[in-house]
């Protein structure tokens, strides 16, 4: 394999990690509060539609923050369903996917008419990181990217800040292993959880952004396509730790990306076996992930 | 329980589907005002193309209803036991395909063996594609919500292959398989009605079930362990994970058969998108029937008129059909907080 493919797919595969990235972080956060948010996938479509809308007439910051907010809206809707209302987080996360999908659908049409797709999207430069971008590899793979996916590598350290080092990450993770005996401590295990889905929601729609204006740069109904839940299993393999939600997110960067070395290859297998290749992948890692290391005791108890 | 009590719970329980059902019609109605669509062309369509006239009726609403029937029961199986097969939209897609497959070579049998034969390939192709959720969720504790989930990305993938590969029409032009043999194709009621002899036999399964619930040592098993599964296990000796795996293959298997039912009763080929989301909507359709095999029947009737009227909606009035996720959305959430919320 030459150098010049080397980059080119590595380039490609954190390209496509950031959205997942950015998802399973937050949902990592929600998770370990001791709630499963399928929402996310609505979170995400949401994200992307509000970014692909105001980026039009904004630019892309702009569009980030509309996607950022939207995000918030529906992580907001999926808490007050599933932890005010006592529901079934499962089953509300699906509902709330649904309800996004037919509502970003309709809009859609709205917006750009009868094709329900925005293809005219602005999308975010390359901005290069002076010195280590010139690192040979390295360099052009991870530090000649969108601003975007840098704010998915902050987000990293971030996480596991506020999770291991701060008193509300404490709170969190004792609402996820043990509500009731978290609110006989005195931890208000509503709020905190409702707080955590919230800042998950905020990087579902970041992620939908990126989607839209760092990846694809156009918006169609149902683009996410499995993102989210992809994310969701990003965290199990992660074990619910920020670095190791890191590293597998980029894992199945790479798988999805490795539809392009076989084609570079000349390969005459079917193409559809590499579209399903993340999610066998996503089997496959959980099987062998989750045995080692369970996730949160309180996970998807309804308190 | 006494006769009155009982008519008072199916009252209330059809109140609840009507509530939450008219909740979200009124949502829909709502946000299709907020984005500026005309509602009461969008509404008059919906009724119309669901209710308007006899045709449309039995030859949309119905033929709509039947595969939402059949998914509808098919999670209900699962759910009754405690588990969430969240991924009926591939196992339909599987049956779909093993339809199919059997079915274009039929050509030579008689419809009596013909039918049973796509019918019970559906079945078992259900049953084979929720296998591995099942042993994840055996072996390794692999919640099969996840896992079921993700199969339904796989199935899209393997259906769009099989399409342009092995199962294509003959002339290779169109992503699509040829048509199958007349004899697998199920009977219709009458010349012109497009109603198929696959809505009796959801109505079959549905009563299979309710006999199968109450009245056998391995329904009462499933609702045990649905209901308490360590309880079961501790209390009543009943091996869980067994009873567990069976409800979710024959979860995956009564789904698989929604697909047959689909390809020999309505469309007679495969095509990419053979189901519009069915999948997602039965979970609706379980949650608003309470997981009681007669109230699903009603439910199932109630969205295969909404899925009905989304498409006259999309053809009278340009509201893209899309829409009608957003009252599937709203009708599961009012489904949940009116019936399913947990106790403090």
């Amino acid at each position: 394999m030459t150098a010049s493919l080397i980059v080119a797919f590595g380039t490609a595969s954190v390209r496509v990690t950031t959205p997942l990235l950015l998802a399973a972080i937050g949902e990592g956060i929600a998770e370990r509060s001791g709630v499963i948010n399928l929402g996310i996938e609505g979170g995400m479509l949401a994200g992307a539609f509000a970014a692909a809308v105001v980026a039009t007439h904004d630019g892309t910051t702009a569009g980030v923050a509309a996607g950022a907010f939207a995000g918030i809206l529906v992580a907001f809707a999926f808490g007050a369903i599933a932890i005010w209302g006592r529901t079934d987080q499962i089953i509300s996360g699906m509902a709330v996917t649904l309800a996004a999908t037919g509502l970003t659908g309709l809009l859609a049409r709205r917006v750009w008419g009868v094709a329900g797709a925005g293809l005219s999207i602005p999308t975010m430069h390359l901005a290069a990181i002076p010195g280590l971008a010139s690192i040979p590899i390295l360099g052009p793979v991870f530090f000649d990217q969108p601003a975007i996916t840098y704010v998915a590598y902050l987000m990293i350290p971030i996480a596991a800040w506020l999770l291991f080092r701060t008193r509300f990450g404490l709170e969190i993770r004792a609402s996820g292993e043990g509500p009731t005996a978290a609110a006989a401590c005195g931890v208000a295990v509503t709020r905190v959880r409702i707080s955590a889905v919230v800042l998950g929601g905020l990087c579902s729609g970041v992620a939908g952004a990126s989607l839209v204006l760092a990846q694809v740069g156009a918006f169609s109904e149902q683009m996410t396509a499995g993102r989210g839940f992809i994310a969701i299993a990003i965290v199990a393999l992660g074990r619910w730790n920020p670095w190791g939600i890191a590293a597998s997110a980029l894992v199945f960067g790479a798988a999805t990306e490795s539809q392009f070395l076989f084609q570079a290859a000349g390969t005459t297998i079917p193409y559809q076996l590499f579209l399903v290749l993340p999610y066998l992948l996503a089997l496959a890692v959980m099987a062998l992930a989750t045995r080692r290391h369970r996730g949160p005791a309180g996970l998807a108890q309804t308190f | 329980m006494t006769a009155t009590r009982a008519i008072d719970t199916i009252g209330r329980d059809v109140g609840h589907a009507l509530g939450a059902f008219a909740l979200g019609v009124v949502l829909l109605a709502g946000f299709l005002w907020a984005a500026g669509f005309d509602i009461s062309g969008a509404l008059t369509a919906l009724w119309q193309g669901a209710f308007g006239s006899w045709y449309a009726l039995t030859s949309t609403t119905l033929v709509h209803a039947t595969p939402l029937l059949l998914l509808g029961l098919a999670f209900t199986v699962g759910a009754r036991a405690g588990a969430l097969n969240i991924g009926m939209e591939g196992q339909f897609a599987a049956g779909a395909v093993a339809a199919v497959a059997v079915g274009v070579h039929a050509g030579t049998l008689p419809a009596i063996v013909a039918i049973p034969l796509v019918l019970g390939a559906g079945l078992i192709a259900g049953a084979a594609w929720i296998a591995v959720p099942v042993i994840l969720r055996a072996r390794f504790e692999i919640t099969e919500v996840i896992s079921t989930l993700l199969l339904n990305f796989v199935a899209t993938a393997a259906v769009s292959y099989a399409v342009t590969g092995p199962l294509q029409e003959p002339s290779r032009i169109y992503p699509q398989s040829a048509p199958i043999a007349r004899a697998a194709r199920l009977p219709h009621f009458g010349a012109g009605s497009r109603l198929h002899a696959g809505f009796p036999i959801a109505l079959l399964i549905a009563a299979l079930l309710m006999i199968v619930f109450h009245r056998t040592r391995w329904g009462f098993r499933l609702r045990a362990v649905g209901s308490g599964a360590r309880a079961a296990e501790i209390a009543g000796g009943i091996a869980t994970t067994r009873v567990v795996a069976m409800a979710l293959l024959w979860s995956g298997a009564i789904a698989g058969l929604g697909g047959a039912v689909e390809v020999s009763g309505v469309s007679y080929a495969l095509f990419q998108n053979l189901s519009p989301g069915y999948g997602f909507t039965a979970i609706a359709v379980a949650l608003l029937g309470r997981m009681r095999p007669a109230l699903v029947v009603v439910a199932a009737i109630m969205f295969g008129a909404l899925e009905a009227g989304s498409g006259a909606m999309q053809r009278d009035a340009a509201i893209p059909a899309v829409g009608i996720q957003v009252v599937e959305g709203v009708v599961i959430v009012a489904a949940l907080i009116v019936a399913w919320r947990r106790p403090r």
